[in-house]
């Protein structure tokens, strides 16, 4: 007598395949601890090395920590990329995925088994780099409830950007494509203004890349929540370009998922 | 391999050159700050690139020996070469020739997008020297800790000192304007006295040049015991 | 109509983009219960097969049912029938053979006591209960397989699909292996398709085989019934004391027609086949005849394989594989 199908719901298989991706990621401190640590050493030498920086005319804030703060936060997202894609395509690679297709999971209910494990790195980072941040002496303008809504918008940006991650993962099938992506969200990263205030850019051609850049919406949207407060707008483009991002790599992973799954 | 592979000068220029666009377009403001008196922010940051271009540029080249060994071709050319000396000699006279590559185009660019030069033939003749012996440098750690480790495995054990070296220098402001505890660490920084004397040579007004020189020369010599001893540990490996 | 534990194949194609039909019209009938055997050298096509029949790939053309259900239109129902263990015991290294089972038995829809208690069970029965809350990444080339084959049961399918099962195992893990897949023919009715590239195995295993050679099946039928095809088996005998060569040929003669033989020894094609060895010894012993050699020469299931394709099983996967490129072991990214 076999299990019926229909007793494997969507639910269910999302649940299994969460637990599964959070044992595998509490299994590897290489996937959890560079993340968390690389991050915060760029923050101490930007913080130091660019101390001098709050005396330009017009910049937001007179610590340069507060104002660098939001950076590690898209530091960390990066590496759920790496992480979200890489599992998946070990998986294709290993026949794991083949294993998988052979029951009655479903494509999204994998996807969102390994979102799950990026949300929990991402909420570790979170906390890693708010505390630390505290720790430091910064003051986080929005207040508590800022806090949670800071919370929230780093794991949307988590999600998002792991989203990512799984598109390349299922569309190549390949690690090494996927850690290949790392460099250019880098590259993506700096060409932001992660570390100057777009207004204080002072080559045009650069203000406008970082305009033009969604990663500046998010940095801003984060940042303004610590060094400013309650500021409508730049939470509004922060959280809607993070949810565009998601919404567009989730569905993207979802048709590549498709292609991979041959399955009748 | 480079002639036959182009596409694997691609990371080597592209890494410099973002690094130089991300640092002297982002950050130009910081040249306007109230005792920054360097002549020009896209020179004080390419001189930077330079400098960690050559670092970088040395240890790769320590990557490609670590492969090579995971796949047994190292052991092959040491089996087939009658001094082993002369095999590492190879690998970094390849790293030589693709860092001054890079340096090429990265510095064909710069100028392009309105970077000054300060100084005349001689001083950049004295700052592609200064890079030169720290290409040498990297190069000479990258063959100690590969010929000890033997495999690419080892690539963060090689890539994190030079990082934390590279990266507590005076990389964004000079080292007057540095606040916090990278002021404190960038004083005992050997890369920084390499790295300001660079800076003077671009600008035209060496200065320190001797000791810069003899900082990186006095590195590539320790190091070059290092990388010999490591060679006869790999030799008796077999 | 197919039965719920029988597998049905009509003219089933399989063709990859830019390259040549890796499978090119295969017709099968395997009953229930019965152990069918798919012999092959490398490349042949014998994985590509098992992926169409277990969903994995659809066929570029043709048809089949499995457990009753068709491989295109139904397929859900199909994995529901089916256990599988691919060529690769694909596992992952950070779980334990116990987390294996909670995840596999979970994706089926199973509860948390039947999985349990299915798990323990399973995990006791190929040998893994010591190991069962150790990490995978741990575990021999052996024990992996036997995981393998226990996840494939978990929902306990009414068909096993075993694709090349014993490659890189020892002895002794093959022939624990073998022993538990005749197991579950014999006592739980279950259906076996096995793939193989060892004649060994298909011939001790296998109720019936098929031989697949570029992509096609070049013969079928029991181990038994391909080998008679080639031909009878012979026997070789000399007898100890020189002098009777005479009476030990007229002795052999009974058994089967007499064949050429080296001098001093007598040669016979048995009629009956290899049952008759023992009446030739009690022949030769009630006629007082001692042998000081005896040789039985069968037909081997590369002999068949030779007869039929010209070509020796052994070396026929390196050819196959320096002419083609099928993707047969690479399904996850071929696009149909």
């Amino acid at each position: 007598m076999s299990a019926s199908p229909t007793t494997a719901t969507f639910p269910r298989q999302a649940r299994y395949l969460a637990w599964r991706s959070v044992i595998r990621t509490a299994r590897q401190p290489i996937i959890i601890v560079p993340p968390l640590v690389f991050p915060l050493f760029l923050l101490a030498i930007n913080a130091s090395g660019l101390g001098a920086a709050t005396d330009i005319p017009g910049f937001p804030t007179t610590s340069y920590l507060a104002f660098a703060l939001a950076f590690p936060f898209m530091q960390g997202a990066i590496f759920s990329t790496n992480t979200a894609g890489t599992n998946v395509s070990q998986d294709i690679g290993s026949g794991f995925f083949n294993r998988l297709s052979l029951t009655p999971m479903s494509g999204p209910s994998l996807l969102v088994g390994q979102l799950t494990g990026v949300l929990l790195i991402g909420t570790l980072q979170a906390v890693a780099f708010l505390a630390a941040g505290l720790a430091a002496g910064v003051h986080i303008a929005a207040g508590p409830l800022g806090v949670l809504v800071l919370f929230a918008l780093s794991l949307l940006i988590a999600a998002a950007f792991g989203a990512i991650g799984l598109f390349a993962g299922l569309r190549t099938g390949s690690s090494e494509a996927v850690q290949g992506l790392f460099p250019l969200m880098f590259i993506l990263l700096f060409l932001s203004s992660a570390t100057m205030p777009r207004n204080l850019i002072a080559h045009e051609w650069y203000r406008t890349v970082a305009t033009i850049n969604p990663v500046s919406y998010l940095i801003e949207g984060l940042r303004s929540l610590i060094i400013t407060g309650w500021d409508p707008e730049a939470l509004a483009l922060g959280f809607g370009t993070a949810a565009a991002i998601f919404a567009v790599a989730l569905a993207g992973a979802t048709l590549a998922m498709r292609d991979r799954m041959v399955r009748t | 391999m480079l002639v036959r592979a182009p596409a694997l000068l691609l990371p080597p220029i592209v890494f410099p050159l973002f690094f130089y666009m991300a640092f002297a377009g982002g950050l130009s403001a910081v040249g306007g700050l109230p005792g920054f008196d360097y002549y020009n922010y896209d020179a004080f940051q390419f001189v930077f690139v330079l400098l960690q271009s050559a670092a970088f540029g040395g240890v790769f080249i320590g990557f490609s020996i670590g492969a090579d060994f995971d796949s047994g071709f190292t052991r092959r050319l040491f089996l087939s070469a009658g001094d082993r000396s002369a095999v590492l000699a190879g690998f970094g006279l390849a790293g030589l020739v693709r860092s001054v590559f890079v340096w090429v185009v990265v510095f064909a660019i710069a100028l392009a997008t309105g970077m000054k030069i300060g100084g005349n033939g001689v001083d950049l003749a004295g700052l592609v020297a200064l890079a030169l012996v720290v290409n040498l440098a990297a190069f000479l750690f990258a063959v100690g800790m590969m010929t000890r480790l033997r495999t690419l495995q080892a690539a963060p054990a090689m890539q994190l000192p030079l990082f934390m070296i590279l990266m507590t220098a005076p990389i964004y402001v000079p080292r007057d304007l540095l606040q916090g505890w990278i002021a404190t660490v960038s004083q005992v920084n050997p890369f920084t006295a390499i790295l300001e004397s660079g800076r003077s040579l671009m600008a035209g007004g060496p200065f320190h040049v001797l000791l810069a020189f003899a900082c990186a020369a006095g590195l590539a010599a320790l190091l070059s015991v290092f990388a010999f001893r490591g060679l006869r540990k790999a030799e008796a490996a077999g | 109509m197919t039965s719920r534990h029988g597998i049905e194949a009509r003219s089933l194609v399989r063709e990859f983009k830019n390259g040549p039909r890796a499978v090119d019209g295969i017709d099968l009938d395997v009953a229930e219960g019965e152990i069918y055997g798919f012999l092959g050298p490398n490349g042949a096509g014998k994985s590509t097969t098992v992926h169409m029949l277990t969903t994995l790939l659809p066929p570029t053309a043709g048809s089949a049912r499995v457990g009753g259900h068709d491989i295109v239109s139904e397929g859900p129902a199909v994995r529901d029938a089916i256990g599988v263990a691919l060529q690769e015991a694909a596992l992952d290294l950070l779980l334990s053979g116990r987390e294996h089972m909670r995840l596999q038995g979970g994706l089926h829809g199973l509860s948390k006591a039947e999985i349990a208690a299915r798990g323990d069970e399973l995990l006791e029965r190929v040998g893994l209960a010591e190991a069962a809350d150790r990490r995978v990444g741990g575990y021999s080339g052996g024990m992996k397989r036997r995981l393998d084959l226990a996840l494939a049961l978990v929902h306990r399918p009414r068909l096993l699909f075993l694709d090349e099962p014993t490659t890189g195992l020892d002895v002794q893990s093959r022939a624990a292996l073998w022993d538990e897949v005749a197991r579950l023919a014999r006592n739980d009715g279950v259906t076996v398709f096995l793939t193989t590239q060892y004649l060994e195995e298909a011939d001790s295993l296998a109720d019936r085989l098929g031989i697949i050679d570029r992509g096609r099946i070049v013969a079928e039928g029991t181990p038994a019934e391909l080998k008679a095809e080639i031909g009878r088996p012979t026997v070789e005998a000399i007898p100890a004391n020189g002098d009777q060569v005479e009476r030990l040929e007229a002795v052999l003669s009974r058994f089967g027609s007499p064949l050429p033989a080296t001098r001093g020894a007598a040669a016979v094609r048995l009629a009956d086949g290899t049952e008759e060895l023992a009446d030739v010894i009690r022949g030769l012993d009630g006629e007082g005849i001692k042998v000081a050699d005896l040789k039985l020469h069968a037909p081997s299931l590369d002999d068949v394989f030779l007869a039929k394709t010209g070509r020796s099983l052994e070396g026929a996967g390196d050819d196959a594989a320096a002419e083609e490129d099928t993707g047969e072991h690479e399904p996850a990214t071929v696009t149909a």
